[in-house]
């Protein structure tokens, strides 16, 4: 992108915030918004919470098709936490200007936020991960064929593994192992956050860590010897812890 | 109706004597914790069993310094990587958030008859148990001509604080092509990979800044933690700046703090910077409770990290002997948690858990290069003994590495929100 295309980038975010109302109804296509290329390299940052593409589901966070001009907290099979289903109610909807001031800072926008991500700073990155993003929602689609995320897929885990109750209380004494590296907090700094995560999200990365599917050593060696029910209670306490 | 408070209720069940396991509640309001150190162990404990025990048990924490400086990430406040301030934590949420007692004062004595501290100041603790996390102190004569005394002339820098900040300011002064030395300790001591870490941090700073400066060091061991790791950066970043002698011809035979001169195999060498890292024991109030080994160490009960010279007393982290842990901030969170859970189950009959210990031990060898060892642990009757380890292995890429080094700050951020609130 050359410095020039730049400026008319920038001067249409801007043109974009003060008429948000008209593009709504006729968005940006991607490459308008940034480089979609260099966004999918940004996008790695998102994909162990959101899933984007043709077999994109809910994941930590909910999947990202069709973002642009959805409103907050739509989906209907994914828990929002109450402040983004707020949010929604009071009618936030999701287009370049509202995503680009949350993901400068999530917390910003909406205070509450499960999304425990600390923001990205620098406003181009934001336009070419919005512009990546952009490639997976509707017409007008100027990039159609775009390529399924790379985000790997963990290891399918056995129902009756997934159907363990774990009992939270329990998760939360052996929380305190987690708790050395994870912030309680929901603090992302250089180590992932882990609260509020859906249970079964969490007893699939567990196991999958435990078999080895997942690379990082010393999550192989922690859940290489929590059993079946130290993962569901630890699942279950973590699901239920807020971020602060 | 009666309205039952919360610790009312834990009064009145002992009272009944349902709980049989835990006498010291008998007769007196709530069962008192002493503990005596507000490092990785003891911060951590004292957290721990006031927050879980929910008020049941009052808990006091005896630690000398207002603002503690963690000992870990010392080494990359040398290597320019961290400021001081960074490293520094305060006790205040301990007190406000937790309702811990933190008082700041020596503890100089214990009598285990009468089940009390005494402090510096005058005052008098009594407890139920106390826990003990006192640290490292030096072994007396160990560097031959070296003492506490010496320590202004050739810092130790083992203890966060000041004396990071001396040698700090001390590599920060050196004369253009000087040469630094460091004496290495012999086993067992404080954080293995620490001096290894620290002399990378130093050839990295003085690459920046004085790069004709050579760093020797002076070694009675023949190998170290993560040494094919440290060996390999030395070569990749700081190639002929260090040098390293172990084993039998690393052994000195006297360092002379007023001359800046070190003797090695009748050699004298002239130091510009010395860093004289001694052989250490635990801390000297565990000598003081008598709850020491003959090689100075504490010998515990696994499980419970309960004294084997004395049930009523833990003791955590550096100052054990505790079979295979290393002596590590990380290790010591790991025993604080089992420890706070063994407390609160015999003073207030809450449920023991079989504990699980893990180590990890992240070490900074250059900008956005770091690694890592660890290991998960349980409790046998003998000793902590290691169930799976991992390391970092010589030659990975350089993403990999970064990301081994942000996980560490992660890590960082991590422990202390653990130890302080």
């Amino acid at each position: 992108m050359t410095a020039k295309q730049r400026t008319a980038t920038a001067l249409i975010i801007v043109l974009a915030g003060l008429c948000g109302a008209i593009w709504a109804g006729a968005p940006l296509s991607a490459a308008e918004i940034g480089d979609p290329v260099r966004g999918e390299i940004l996008y790695r940052k998102c994909q162990s919470c959101h899933m984007v593409g043709p077999d994109a589901r809910n994941r930590v966070g909910p999947h990202l098709n069709e973002v642009f001009g959805r409103a907050a907290a739509e989906l209907e099979d994914y828990n929002y936490s109450k402040a983004m289903r707020r949010a929604g109610a009071d009618g936030l909807v999701w287009t370049v200007e509202k995503l680009d001031l949350y993901i400068e800072n999530p917390k910003s926008l909406v205070t509450g936020t499960r999304m425990a991500f600390r923001g990205l700073r620098d406003a181009e990155e934001r336009r070419d991960l919005m512009a990546y993003l952009r490639t997976f929602s509707g017409s007008p689609r100027d990039i159609p064929e775009s390529e399924p995320t790379a985000s790997p897929r963990d290891p399918e885990v056995d129902a009756a593994i997934l159907a363990i109750q774990g009992d939270p209380d329990y998760g939360a004494y052996l929380s305190s192992e987690c708790t050395t590296c994870h912030q309680a907090s929901g603090d992302d700094r250089g180590i992932p956050s882990i609260v509020g995560w859906p249970s079964g999200d969490f007893v699939t990365a567990m196991h999958a860590y435990k078999g080895k599917a997942r690379p990082h050593p010393v999550m192989q060696m922690i859940a290489g010897r929590l059993s079946n029910e130290e993962i569901a209670s630890l699942a279950a306490y973590f699901q239920e812890l807020q971020v602060e | 109706m009666t309205i039952v408070t919360r610790r009312r209720l834990i009064g009145g069940v002992a009272a009944t004597g349902v709980l049989l396991s835990a006498p010291a509640v008998l007769g007196q309001s709530r069962p008192k914790v002493v503990v005596i150190g507000g490092g990785a162990g003891g911060a951590t404990a004292a957290r721990y069993i006031a927050k879980d025990s929910k008020g049941a048990i009052d808990v006091t924490l005896v630690e000398p310094t207002r603002r503690y400086y963690t000992c870990f990430f010392s080494n990359l406040y040398m290597g320019g990587f961290r400021d001081f301030e960074s490293t520094g934590h305060s006790y205040g949420k301990l007190a406000s958030d937790y309702g811990v007692n933190v008082v700041h004062d020596w503890a100089i004595g214990v009598d285990r008859d009468q089940k009390s501290v005494s402090l510096a100041g005058g005052a008098e603790l009594s407890y139920d148990r106390l826990v003990l996390s006192p640290g490292i102190d030096f072994v007396d004569g160990s560097v031959a001509g070296w003492s506490l005394e010496s320590q202004t002339k050739m810092p130790h820098a083992y203890k966060g604080g000041t004396q990071a900040q001396l040698l700090k300011a001390q590599l920060d002064g050196m004369p253009e092509g000087g040469t630094v030395v460091v004496v290495a300790p012999p086993n067992p001591y404080r954080c293995p990979p620490g001096p290894y870490e620290r002399i990378s941090m130093m050839a990295h700073l003085m690459k920046q800044q004085n790069p004709t400066a050579k760093i020797l060091v002076f070694d009675p061991k023949e190998k170290f933690s993560k040494m094919a790791l440290f060996q390999e950066a030395w070569a990749n970043h700081y190639d002929g700046m260090i040098e390293w002698v172990g084993g039998d011809f690393g052994a000195v035979e006297e360092v002379r703090p007023d001359a800046m001169e070190v003797v090695v195999d009748g050699e004298i060498i002239k130091a510009d910077v010395c860093n004289v890292i001694p052989a250490m024991k635990a801390g000297v109030i565990a000598e003081k409770a008598a709850v020491t080994n003959a090689k100075g160490w504490c010998d515990i009960v696994p499980a419970t990290l309960q004294s084997r010279a004395d049930p009523n007393i833990h003791v955590l982290g550096d100052a054990t002997n505790n079979g295979d842990m290393p002596k590590s901030g990380y290790s010591a969170n790991s025993q604080a948690k089992a420890c706070a859970m063994a407390v609160r189950a015999e003073l207030t009959g809450s449920k023991a858990f079989p504990p699980k210990f893990s180590n990890t031990c992240w070490s900074l060898v250059a900008t956005d290069d770091g690694v890592k060892v660890g290991a998960s642990y349980e409790a046998t009757e003998e000793k902590i003994a290691k169930v799976d380890g991992f390391i970092s292995q010589t030659g990975e890429n350089a993403d990999l590495r970064k990301q081994t080094y942000e996980e560490s700050l992660g890590w960082y951020a991590g422990i202390t929100s653990d130890m302080f609130g």
